[in-house]
């Protein structure tokens, strides 16, 4: 057990293995999308209020789901960092930022383009999940800069993962939010107590496009994680191997 | 105790601390907090006076009044148990229904009645196709029945 964690934090073995691991978790999510779009846009019945409108929630959901994915990989990364010393984890969080603010910018852009005809607003201040996603985006922003201005790597690590870790605060206002306060953004769908309250023929394309989603995030958070390693390890000896090696290393 | 340990202790420490600061700041500013104020704390007298606010709630059904020719607009609001009477000048979202989420943004009027200046349609969390909806049309009248049934809770100021 213990020994495959060991192996799993040592940059050489975790480089090789994300490149096995990413065409598996590509292609299914790739599949998954396609299987969903097709089924959400087209086959499952008009909402009685919204008409088609609603079909945004396809890739409005998903997007909002990981943008809190992507911040718990960043804070559990730079936590186990943070505590364990592991220089992997630390990599990852890294990593995980960029995807993750680029899916909070799509959460809050499909949401947008969706609450100007149901609601009648692009935006509202003062509403408590809209505010709160919007933090969310500036925080990985405050990330990813604390990041860039800190040379020394190590130091970098260490300031960005207790920013990290001091956010997750606000990923759980998000996903609260509709239930502590009155919101305009409606609550809980899948997660309603007593069941989805959605039709199964809207709800299996959705979930769909959710592991979907969420399988293509594991093939770019794996695929950022190689790119991060083989530049934090740049002066080793298994990369310096690795890149010198006649077939050029994969 | 092992320096890792010592760190474990520090992070648990502090994130237990940010969430407790994070807790209080958040109840202090509970007001602030919601996005509108129930029909029912209106109605009883419980809303800033002295600046705009929200309210939300249902529009009651067969409540929309149209003045013919112009975007004048009156309807009452409910939250199940108290109504409360509004005026609106303006173009209406998409969503807005009788039987459905709505938050209005304005002030009170000296006459009891609220004077919106801004309408939102609040959507719920149900999806469902057209067919459904209309079967399950007896649902909405249990909803206005239990509507009338709680009207005696209602504590006006």
């Amino acid at each position: 057990m213990w020994k495959f964690f060991h192996r799993l934090a040592s940059p050489p073995h975790f480089y090789r293995l994300a490149a096995t691991l990413i065409p598996w978790l590509m292609f299914p999510g790739l599949l998954l999308l396609a299987w969903g779009s097709y089924n959400g846009l087209f086959v499952a019945p008009p909402d009685y209020q919204q008409g088609d409108a609603y079909r945004i929630i396809y890739v409005h959901v998903p997007a909002a789901y990981l943008s809190m994915m992507a911040y718990m990989f960043m804070a559990i990364g730079g936590g186990i960092g943070l505590i364990w010393r592991m220089k992997l984890a630390h990599a990852v969080a890294a990593a995980a930022a960029p995807i993750g603010a680029a899916f909070t910018f799509l959460a809050l852009a499909t949401g947008s383009i969706w609450g100007r005809p149901m609601w009648g607003t692009w935006w509202e201040w003062g509403d408590p999940r809209l505010t709160s996603e919007l933090i969310l985006l500036f925080l990985y922003f405050g990330y990813m800069a604390l990041r860039s201005s800190i040379d020394d790597i190590a130091k970098a690590d260490k300031a960005s993962a207790v920013l990290a870790l001091v956010g997750v605060v606000n990923v759980v206002i998000v996903h609260y939010s509709v239930e502590w306060w009155s919101s305009l953004h409606q609550g809980q769908t899948i997660l309603k107590k007593g069941g989805p309250a959605m039709d199964p023929e809207m709800l299996q394309p959705l979930l769909a496009m959710i592991l979907g989603f969420t399988l293509i995030f594991g093939a770019l958070l794996a695929r950022r994680v190689r790119t991060e390693v083989l530049y934090r390890e740049r002066r080793t000896r298994w990369v310096r191997k690795m890149v010198l090696a006649p077939e050029g290393g994969r | 105790m092992k320096p890792r340990q010592q760190r474990m202790l520090a992070i648990g420490l502090a994130a237990l601390g940010v969430a407790i600061a994070a807790g209080l700041s958040l109840r202090a500013f509970e007001e602030n907090m919601m996005f509108f104020v129930d029909v029912s704390d209106v109605v009883a007298g419980d809303y800033p006076d002295e600046r705009t606010f929200r309210i939300g709630g249902l529009v009651v059904a067969d409540s929309v009044e149209r003045e013919e020719g112009s975007l004048d607009l009156r309807f009452r609001v409910t939250d199940m148990r108290c109504e409360l009477e509004v005026s609106y000048v303006g173009v209406l979202p998409d969503l807005f229904r009788e039987g459905q989420g709505v938050v209005a943004h304005g002030a009170m009027g000296a006459d009891g009645v609220f004077v919106a200046d801004k309408i939102l349609a609040k959507h719920d969390e149900d999806y469902m196709a057209p067919e459904v909806a209309e079967s399950m049309a007896k649902h909405v009248e249990d909803k206005t029945e239990s509507l009338r049934a709680g009207q005696s809770e209602c504590n006006p100021q």
